[in-house]
């Protein structure tokens, strides 16, 4: 994991003096509301429905036992006891005091994280693949590339002010990819070329939100030295021409429909041009330093599949689903990476409580190393467990209530904040997650189903990531009543595509009813195995139209 | 009376802001301009309209809209002692590649000014970029934003202000 530096310390100190700055400011009345918003939103502080939110930045994922506890500790000094994981690998508080905040930075600091540029139209957290690192299949660790990305976006003096809020994702996995790069505003996708060298195809101008686009390729390959000088001119282009008139055409995704790919990869090269051999050209002292701080960790000699593993499988068959669903293979012979789910009926989608934080922080220093990753799929990875620890691990886990082994199925949703605590939603998404849930209980029943994606968002800014989930529900505003709009057949990843709209929305009451019938008609038509997309795909749009408006006799 | 910050020499002089901004759609005749005491801002395309006239009065300096990129300029950079870019809310924030612009690919050696919505919380970024002088919002305590150009003591990135980022320093 990267280690901070005294310059590290020093610049993430220097930002909560600033911002402490700007909080006593507001309160003594000589910096007003209005400019504070920008200010504090840079600092990932918004002010909510019912209280302020704190939006912390977990660097591509990744936190130490020790961060954890501090999470742990700041929710139950300054907050309610838990803790709220995003969509985007952040950590949400959602009840800090305003005037708190600069002490909670603070606390952050000592431990090495921050709420830089989590939030307003800057450069935000870069977010990478949760199995980084351990995972057999990939070109080469995407983390320090994320970590050296993290350092150049850290208060860029340029691009602070830009139109519209702005991601970048990097995947280094041909065969998957977690991170879902094609709906970034920049998607990194780590290749190697003929001669070995490592390098980067450059996509842009994707994303969700109320206009959803699947990113761009503008560039074949980037070698590696040349990232930073390639950003810095891809974000100018933006910078100087993306449009300020209208929010909600403020989106690089937008200039780049507007351009065409083909002529804003011009005006991004002619750019480049200026940039590519100054100072910011990456040294290899540089690319080896920050590798330097993702070696492996000290794996034991071990044999796949130990027989205390073996026996654990075939004597407890809760086990056994929870192994075919919740792990994923690693590198290393005998080690497993291992997903806890935050998904427990009952409990908002993501949250974890300051004691859970803490028994995963227990777990992450007895048995992967003292490290975890948090996924945009809103849950937690211990990334280095042992086989011939596993059914300990289980055990704990389900005791904590993190072993719903329900990892990638219908009720593994993804799920915002929504009206609950969210200022812009339209709707609630909790209790639609909830509902839907308590319907399809039948663990068997989910199994056969198999891997399905519902992906639930409050408003159209899409922080659910409706768009690309098999199923997606979206909270509209009907004449003030709160309604949710159903659409099929996303997919994000290879081969992503935007979901279509079912029809009419429904009333709350109604949703997990419309799911159960979808589902139907997705199970009487599907072949095999086939995914949800494929029979989607496949059947259209009209049998399950049919199916969800069809009049009651 | 408005205050207008210089940072040369890296000691930042607090002076009476005189200077004198016309609109951006000023249709005045040059004349009228020249008859004005004290130090002149008059918007890009009038005084790209009048370069002859304009470029060789020391008093006369141009200013940019948001809008307007610098690249036009750069012929007549060598006449030019003062540029003023202007921010109308400071959270539009294309000025500061329209510096960077003029200083490190154009060259412009003369005076940088921000004006418009300036106030303490852009200083670094804006000094970074390029600029060595600030119009502070007439609002604002130019004391206080002053000490915005010292938020930080280092900075992971190359800019106008430092050619080497900080991974070529460390």
């Amino acid at each position: 994991m990267y280690k901070y530096d005294e310059y590290d310390s020093q610049i993430v100190k220097e930002r909560t003096k600033q911002f402490r700055g700007q909080t006593e400011r507001f309160f003594d009345g000589t910096l007003d509301g209005d400019d504070f918003l920008p200010l504090r939103l840079q600092n990932g502080l918004y002010v909510q429905r019912l209280a302020p939110m704190l939006r912390i930045a977990i660097p591509y994922g990744m936190l130490s036992s020790t961060q954890l506890r501090k999470l742990a500790s700041i929710s139950r000094d300054y907050d309610k006891g838990y803790a709220h994981f995003t969509t985007r690998q952040n950590v949400q508080f959602n009840w800090p005091d305003m005037k708190d905040v600069p002490d909670i930075l603070e606390e952050l600091n000592s431990v090495e994280m921050h709420s830089i540029q989590t939030s307003g139209n800057c450069i935000r957290n870069t977010t990478s693949d949760q199995f980084a690192g351990v995972i057999e299949n990939e070109v080469t660790d995407p983390r320090p590339y994320c970590e050296i990305i993290r350092q150049w976006s850290t208060l860029h003096p340029e691009f602070a002010f830009l139109p519209r809020k702005f991601k970048i994702a990097v995947n280094a996995c041909p065969d998957a990819d977690r991170v879902a790069i094609a709906v970034h505003d920049i998607g990194l996708e780590i290749v190697k070329n003929e001669a070995n060298e490592i390098g980067f195809k450059v996509f842009v101008g994707g994303g969700l939100g109320r206009t959803p686009v699947i990113g761009q390729e503008i560039r074949n390959f980037l070698p590696e030295k040349d990232l930073l000088t390639y950003l810095d001119a891809i974000v100018r282009v933006y910078n100087m021409h993306g449009r300020r008139d209208n929010k909600f055409k403020a989106r690089i995704k937008i200039l780049v429909r507007a351009l065409t790919p083909v002529k804003f990869a011009e005006l991004v090269e002619a750019e480049w041009q200026y940039h590519k051999d100054t100072g910011t050209q990456l040294t290899q002292t540089e690319i080896d330093r920050v590798k330097g701080f993702f070696t492996e960790p000290a794996y034991a000699a071990l044999e796949n599949n130990p027989s205390n593993f073996e026996t654990a499988k075939t004597e407890h068959k809760a086990f056994a689903n929870w192994v075919k669903r919740n792990l994923h293979s690693h590198k290393k012979p005998g080690y497993a990476a291992v997903t806890l789910t935050l998904k427990k009926v009952g409990i908002p989608t993501g949250n974890a409580s300051d004691k859970q934080l803490e028994a995963v922080a227990d777990m992450a220093d007895q048995y992967s190393f003292g490290e975890v990753r948090v996924t945009h799929e809103q849950n937690v990875v211990l990334a280095d467990v042992r086989q011939d620890q596993l059914f300990e691990v289980w055990q704990k886990a389900k005791a904590l209530g993190f072993a719903t082994p329900n990892l990638g199925m219908l009720t593994d949703m993804v799920c915002c904040p929504g009206g609950d605590y969210c200022g812009l939603a339209n709707a609630k998404s909790i209790p639609v997650a909830e509902q839907i849930q308590l319907k399809f209980d039948d663990l068997d029943y989910l199994y056969d189903l198999g891997k399905l994606d519902l992906n639930i968002s409050g408003c159209m800014n899409a922080c659910g990531h409706h768009h690309i989930g098999d199923i997606g529900i979206l909270g509209v505003d009907k004449r003030g009543d709160e309604f949710y709009q159903v659409s099929l057949g996303g997919r994000s990843g290879r081969d992503a595509s935007l979901g279509k709209i079912l029809g009419p929305s429904f009333a709350r009451a109604e949703m997990a009813d419309v799911i159960e019938k979808i589902i139907n008609v997705y199970t009487e038509n599907r072949t095999g195995e086939e995914l949800f997309v494929d029979t989607f795909r496949r059947i259209g749009m009209a049998p399950f139209k049919e199916r969800v408006y069809a009049k009651a006799n | 009376m408005p205050k207008l910050i210089k940072n040369t020499d890296l000691i930042a002089d607090l002076i009476e802001n005189t200077c004198q901004t016309l609109d951006k759609d000023f249709s005045g005749s040059v004349d009228e301009v020249l008859a004005i005491t004290g130090t002149v801002l008059v918007p890009k395309k009038f005084w790209l309209a009048n370069v002859a006239q304009l470029a060789a009065q020391d008093k006369i300096g141009v200013w940019l809209d948001s809008d307007e990129g610098p690249e036009e300029l750069e012929v007549h950079l060598d006449k030019l002692a003062l540029i003023a870019i202007n921010f109308p809310k400071f959270v539009d924030g294309r000025g500061y590649s329209y510096a960077r612009i003029l200083r490190d690919r154009l060259g412009y050696k003369g005076e940088l000014r921000a004006i418009g919505d300036i106030m303490h919380d852009q200083m670094f970024y804006l000094n970074r970029c390029g600029f060595d002088a600030f119009a502070v919002r007439e609002d604002k305590d130019a004391e206080v934003v002053r000490k915005g150009l010292d938020d930080f003591s280092n900075c992971y990135q190359a800019a106008t202000d430092q050619k080497q980022p900080l991974f070529r320093r460390r």
